[in-house]
């Protein structure tokens, strides 16, 4: 089943055509990778799928985006609701300057949860998921300020999952990251995909390697490749696959 | 060439640099001690007339003796009428215009109009203040009057401020909180506003100090030359600490005996401004520590 699916999708920003025609599709409970080289259109595509390009004065996007199922664009839905189910985590960790527990529960109040048991129940659950708990459940009170980066950035995750998203997109999540904290956030999006369907974007070969299930190549707004990850990499059939795996650009 | 060694041209670099910030030095020092000097000499001068009685009494004797009260107390008046009026109009609209208005020709022509304002010499406020206020509205010379008048003074500078403040809080928390499902609303107030609340309050005060200084706003819309007694209503008169200061050392009886109260009156005004500086610190940091936590 596909989870996110989308047909010629082109995106201008401003005169500038960013997406030249995108058609793909990313299965339900698998990691999906999109590599390129700088500027190919990665984060912008990716963005599409929350609708966070809005944001962005003087973009326009055509063509069909369905994320299970629902053409994001075109049918009449709020974008906090889709916003609710499509979760995101960003290339630099951005905790909220409040609590790691209001960090994590933060989702949950925007949109309307009052039950303070099930918040609770919910911010423990999702520490866990993101393999963050035993290191922050004495100080659930203090600000997500005091962590390290990487902890921040699974406490991000955290906050992305309390909200139960059914698609968890990342830009880069690990660029910040050290070798360490880096290895921990993988091993967790391999868990991840248990319950969720995840889109990643990583400039890192070996990364994409290991945690993905299938890979995606852009190259200057167009995409070139997608395949089995395991085939990508071994197998490819674009020359400039070819190229930018054996690092001949990028 | 090995580390710590010194070649010539290292040494005429380094001494260019030293003789830079000589003068740098030189300078900024020279500024605090002029400023140190004023300070002292109103210091000095005023601090004998300052008692318990200077502030508490009614002047008396064409103003060359008692003391300061219906000015001190007229001029918290104004300061927190105008206030009133200032600070929720002038933080909504920057609230607005840096959040909400897209970069539009109205947007730019609020920015432009707001920065204007902010250049007008305070003297055609006062013009302004009392042709709309007191014969317009009909408020006559009165607070009302006056507060609006302040107030009108103090809000480009409480929207500059406001706008300011959440310009320095980076996109990328709202970003973030857009991203969980958060409206527009909810980012603002429950994210960006607590991070710019800090410098923001800050802000204010600082317009607060400005305001309490004005003598032309209020010169034709409610100051009064001489009234020992206090206001019963927001439409009467009032006497105010900078207006009493240019009366009694430029128009007062006797000028010259009137000397030590200028001076007293003129401490007490710095004092206010001073607090208030003071104050807007302890809250910035206050603030600054309070907001990670919650
Ligand atoms: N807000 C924007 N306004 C105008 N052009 C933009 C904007 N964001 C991105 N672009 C342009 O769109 C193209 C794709 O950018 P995008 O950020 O999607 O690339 P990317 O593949 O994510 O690159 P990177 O690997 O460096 O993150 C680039 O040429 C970029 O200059
Ligand atoms: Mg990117």
């Amino acid at each position: 089943m596909n989870s996110v699916e989308t047909k010629d999708v082109h995106l201008y920003y401003g005169d500038f055509h960013a997406l030249k025609g995108i058609t793909m599709a990313m299965k339900k409970n698998q990691v999906t990778a999109f590599i390129g080289p700088s500027g190919c259109g990665k984060s912008t595509y990716l963005r599409c799928f929350n609708r966070m390009n809005d944001l962005i004065d003087g973009v326009k996007i055509e063509g069909d985006i369905l994320i299970d199922g629902v053409d994001i664009y075109k049918t009449n839905i709020q974008v906090d609701d889709l916003r609710k189910h499509v979760g995101m985590v960003f290339q630099k960790p951005n905790p909220f300057p409040k609590s790691i527990f209001e960090n994590v529960a933060y989702g949950l109040r925007v949109n309307g949860t009052k039950d303070k048991r099930f918040i609770e129940e919910r911010v423990e659950r999702s520490l866990k998921q993101a393999a963050l708990w035993d290191e922050v459940k004495d100080k659930l009170k203090k600000s997500a300020f005091e962590l390290s980066g990487g902890q921040q950035q699974r406490l991000c995750i955290a906050r992305a999952l309390a909200i139960e998203p059914s698609v968890v997109l990342m830009d880069e999540p690990t660029s910040a990251l050290d070798p360490l904290s880096t290895a921990k956030t993988e091993e967790l999006i391999h868990q991840l995909k248990e319950e969720y369907t995840i889109v990643i974007v990583t400039h890192n070969m070996q990364q994409a390697g290991r945690v993905s299930d299938y890979t995606a190549f852009f190259y200057l707004g167009e995409l070139v490749e997608y395949a089995k990850t395991k085939t990508l990499f071994t197998n490819p059939k674009d020359q400039r696959t070819q190229n930018y795996i054996t690092g001949r650009f990028g | 060439m090995a580390f710590g060694t010194t070649s010539s041209s290292h040494k005429s670099k380094k001494l260019a640099q030293s003789a830079a910030f000589f003068i740098f030095r030189l300078l900024s020092f020279s500024v605090v001690a002029i400023l140190l000097v004023i300070l002292g000499f109103i210091l000095v001068q005023g601090i004998s007339v300052i008692s318990w009685e200077f502030l508490t009494e009614m002047p008396r004797e064409g103003m060359t003796e008692g003391g300061i009260f219906p000015a001190l107390v007229g001029t918290l008046c104004l300061v927190a009428g105008s206030m009133l009026f200032a600070f929720p109009i002038g933080i909504l609209s920057g609230i607005y215009i840096h959040e909400y208005a897209k970069d539009s020709w109205f947007k730019r022509f609020v920015k432009l109009m707001t920065n204007n304002l902010a250049g007008v010499p305070s003297i055609v406020f006062g013009l302004f203040g009392m042709t709309l206020f007191v014969n317009q509205f009909g408020f006559g010379d009165s607070i009302l009057a006056g507060s609006l008048t302040l107030g009108l003074l103090a809000l480009p500078v409480v929207i500059r401020t406001t706008e300011e403040s959440l310009k320095s809080i980076d996109d990328s928390f709202r970003i973030g909180s857009l991203a969980l499902g958060a409206t527009k609303w909810q980012t603002v107030s429950r994210v960006v506003l607590p991070m710019a609340f800090p410098n923001i309050i800050t802000g204010l005060i600082l317009s607060i100090g400005r305001v309490s200084g004005e003598t032309a706003p209020i010169l034709f819309t409610v100051a009064a030359y001489f009234l020992p007694k206090l206001p019963t209503s927001i439409f009467d008169q009032v006497m105010a600490l900078p207006y009493h200061l240019y009366v009694i050392s430029t128009s007062g009886t006797d000028i010259e005996a009137s000397r030590a109260m200028a001076y007293g009156t003129a401490f007490v005004l710095i004092l206010i401004v001073l607090l208030a500086n003071l104050l807007a610190n302890w809250l910035r940091r206050y603030f600054g520590k309070k907001v990670k936590m919650n």
